[in-house]
């Protein structure tokens, strides 16, 4: 057992150095987490953090617990195969937008919907970074720095919040990166929630969206309790502007699955004796 | 003096409930101690479309498709004429059908002995809830020399969740059936000890799975897999695992590798279009070690291809569908009952050498059902695994290849599994002795085991040698058995293990043949492509590749053979 009474968030990381550009908004995330670790006091041996491909997905490496670094878009089926077969244990699944809104938004939508006890958090840039700068699901339609979409995509970026909300998501929360004290009380909240909990980050990459810096004069912070009416966060999630951080909606539903009952050992070999 | 084997076919309309008169009447024959094969034949369509209970009553429980068929029941004409090139009547068979419309041409010219009755005006007028299909197995279980009792009891027994109503007329239908007076006998093989199994290859492999330690399923639908998820749920429950219906097959396959990075064997089944969304990741547990066994139960390909027939067409993507250089294992079932070894050995494999397992069975195989010998079963495995001394190093470089798998829960044995090229301790790395030395890794665990006798199964000596893997085996003992009675001396040699290859021992198993046949279902012969491409043979090879959608034919493959020696 790891469990540490008066453990530090630096107890918590690992020791390979991040491979991020300078000014990332991920260092924040990855601090955030390593201090919400600290807060809980949680086991090192009894958390894993499970995550796809981009810059984000990167992040397992970097904590000194169990860790999966998936395929890209599949870290949130990884983690829920693994919290379902193994009830016992912290599971946290993380990736940025591309990962879990485009190649992997079916998973999004479902493990919305499944409710199974675990936290996402989507670190969201509104970009691919590791591919050098290409427009995501969350990228304004006019954004034209990309070679890749040199008009700007063209299509209206997803709300993350919304989708999460219509999919089912019991537990939204949304941090900034500028304010790491506020996202690790958020994830501490978010682990210790029980059923699925989504944290969306506003995550910057200055490298390919040096104007995201700007966020910090729009960024703020909710002051009132979370939403726990669907219909009242559902008109809040499409009328807001995106960068209302917080605990933002938490309705109580029922986890996937329900504990098990006791089983007697079966013959699972009668049926097919004549 | 009995024939060695009675084939039947029964047809009718989907869901009109051809197929439980097939099972049913195969259960009370193997209550008798008689062996036998159920087949199941459907149209693509779930109602409305066509079905066929393709019965073959045999001596042995080495089980092909029936070539042709001595008996046939038909509910109605059309839909027997959808089965046109998969049903051939026998000379002189029983054709057993309504009293009213007319027969079609080709069902006469085999000079069928009739009997007509008009069977649903019987059913209807036994009981106001009767069923034609109970009446018919009334018919049927009579001239097999079954008791009314037994198929009743049968019936009973299959009913007990609908309203007794139900049962009164299925028991009312069968003991009319029996007692009417029919115009002609058919004599039946003789049946053997009483006891064994009744199973289809799909509820053998979930079992041999679960009997090996499979305690976590993720499933998505897809035909001919379907019924082994869904067995598989049910024993799951009674066994305390989990099953997760998964919302699409990349998420099937990824759940799985997570359930098992958190140490519990786990499992997925699926058909070739599933295969093909799983391989991306089938190489991310190659590369991150984490033991996975999927069944992939083969159907007439590429596409959507012919989703409810058999073929042998997805050993290519099996053997070479993943990215990289990404060794696994891959197995085939020698016949139904087999499936429950080969799963579980399979899983033994896949745990033991902390890898990917793929299981080729088939559609033939998979969703016949059959009287069956209690399947042998496969002893877990002895897999030499180094200790770390020190600190943990999860993909240490060993002597086996194997290193020991830590599982989340465990104390201070904290890593990241990563399907990023890594060093031993699984840190992200591109270094080129890094990715040298931890291919080489993968591949020696693989390379380095000792499979022992199981790889396959080799029966007969001859100047002729027929190699082939699942539902191909049965077909090529029928071939070597036609032989001898040319002349021709054969020895069969079918694939257990199909990846590694054990080519020393193939080698060995046809040392003494003058020339060997590959037989597989498919267009492109790709058994045959591999084997020339693994390994040098010392006789000639020949190739008999036939694609789906009928079975292969065991009598057409001694033809081959034949025509081939000659020339």
């Amino acid at each position: 057992m790891n469990q540490i009474a008066s453990a530090k968030p630096k107890d918590y990381k690992s020791a390979v150095k991040p491979i991020w550009c300078p000014g990332c908004g991920h260092f924040s995330v990855l601090n955030a987490i390593t201090k919400a670790f600290a807060g809980l006091g949680i086991d090192k041996d009894d958390t894993v953090l499970v995550s796809g491909i981009g810059c984000s997905s990167r992040l397992p490496a970097y904590v000194d617990s169990y860790g999966f670094h998936g395929v890209h878009g599949r870290g949130l089926a990884i983690a829920q195969g693994l919290k379902v077969a193994r009830p016992d244990l912290t599971v946290i699944a993380l990736g940025g937008d591309g990962d879990g809104f485009s190649i992997g938004g079916n998973h999004f939508i479902h493990a919305c919907r499944r409710n199974v006890n675990m936290t996402y958090i989507a670190m969201d840039n509104e970009v691919y970074g590791m591919t050098k700068g290409q427009a995501s699901p969350t990228t304004a339609a006019d954004w034209d720095h990309s070679k890749l979409t040199p008009h700007g995509p063209g299509v209206r970026p997803f709300k993350p919040a919304a989708l999460a909300l219509a999919s089912g998501a019991p537990w939204i929360a949304r941090g900034y990166s500028g304010n790491p004290n506020q996202m690790a009380r958020l994830i501490a909240e978010a682990i210790e929630h029980p059923g699925f909990s989504f944290v969306h980050v506003l995550s910057q990459c200055i490298t390919f969206c040096p104007e995201q810096t700007d966020w910090k004069a729009v960024v703020n912070e909710r002051d009132e309790p979370a939403l726990a009416d669907a219909d009242e966060a559902a008109r809040m999630f499409l009328h807001e502007n995106g960068f209302q951080t917080g605990v933002l909606y938490n309705a109580a539903r029922s986890v996937w699955p329900p504990e098990q009952v006791e089983l007697q050992s079966a013959d699972i070999t009668e049926g097919f004796r004549l | 003096m009995a024939p060695k084997e009675l084939s039947i076919a029964i047809t009718g309309a989907g869901g009109a409930g051809v197929i439980s008169v097939g099972e049913l009447l195969l259960q009370a024959w193997a209550r008798e101690g008689g062996r036998g094969l159920l087949r199941k034949a459907f149209g693509p369509q779930i109602r409305g479309g066509e079905s066929a209970a393709l019965l073959k009553l045999t001596e042995t429980e080495r089980y092909t498709a029936a070539s042709e068929y001595n008996v046939l029941l038909a509910f109605d004409w059309n839909n027997f004429a959808r089965f046109g090139d998969e049903i051939c009547l026998s000379p002189g068979a029983v054709v057993i059908c309504e009293d009213a419309g007319d027969i079609p041409a080709e069902v006469m010219a085999v000079e069928p002995r009739l009997i007509r009755l008009p069977m649903s005006k019987l059913a209807a007028a036994t009981h106001a809830d009767g069923r034609v299909n109970m009446f018919a197995l009334g018919l049927l279980g009579q001239l097999l020399g079954l008791t009314a009792d037994s198929l009743e009891q049968l019936a009973r027994q299959k009913l007990i969740n609908k309203p007794e109503s139900y049962r009164e007329a299925a028991g009312a239908c069968i003991q009319s059936g029996v007692a009417q007076t029919l115009s002609c006998e058919v004599s039946v093989p003789d049946c053997g000890t009483k006891g064994g199994w009744y199973l289809s290859g799909n509820q053998a492999a979930g079992l041999g799975a679960l009997e090996a330690g499979i305690r976590f399923v993720a499933a998505y639908p897809i035909t001919p897999a379907s019924d082994v998820l869904e067995w598989m749920a049910g024993g799951l429950e009674a066994l305390g695992g989990n099953l997760v219906q998964a919302e699409d097959e990349l998420a099937a396959i990824n759940m799985i590798i997570g359930a098992a990075f958190g140490g519990v064997p786990s499992f997925t089944a699926t058909s070739g279009p599933g295969l093909a969304l799983m391989t991306e990741s089938i190489g991310l547990a190659v590369a991150s070690e984490t033991p996975i066994t999927i069944l992939n139960v083969m159907r007439g390909g590429p596409s959507t291809g012919i989703p409810t027939k058999s073929e042998q067409s997805d050993l290519n993507i099996a053997l070479h569908g993943l990215h990289g250089d990404a060794p696994h294992l891959v197995l085939a079932p020698l016949d139904i009952a087999d499936c429950v070894y080969t799963s579980a050995w399979a899983v033994h494999l896949a745990q033991g050498l902390q890898t990917a397992a793929i299981v080729l069975s088939d559609q033939f195989i998979g969703q016949s059902t059959a009287v069956v010998s209690e399947p042998e079963r496969c002893d877990p495995l002895v897999v030499a695994e180094q200790a770390n001394d020190n600190d943990y190093l999860r993909y240490r470089l060993t002597d086996s290849g194997v290193s020991t798998l830590a599982a989340p829960g465990d104390a201070d044995q904290r890593f990241t599994a990563d399907g990023l090229e890594h060093n031993e301790k699984g840190t992200p790395s591109a270094r080129d002795d890094d990715h040298q030395l931890q291919l080489a890794k993968r591949s020696r665990k693989l390379t380095e085991h000792d499979y022992g006798d199981a790889w396959a199964r080799i029966e007969g000596e001859g100047e002729v040698a027929l190699v082939g893997f699942g539902s191909a085996s049965a077909a090529i003992a029928e071939a070597a058995e036609l032989l001898a009675e040319q002349g021709i001396a054969a020895r069969t040699i079918s694939l257990r293990l199909i990846a590694p290859l054990q080519q020393q021992k193939l080698q060995a198993a046809l040392d003494g043949c003058d020339s060997a046949f590959v037989i597989e279902q498919n267009h492109g012969g790709q058994l045959f492509h591999y084997l020339r491409g693994m390994m040098d043979f010392s006789q000639p090879l020949h190739r008999y590749s036939r694609a789906g959608p009928l079975p292969l034919s065991g009598k057409a493959i001694a033809a081959a053979v034949i025509q081939e020696s000659r020339s």
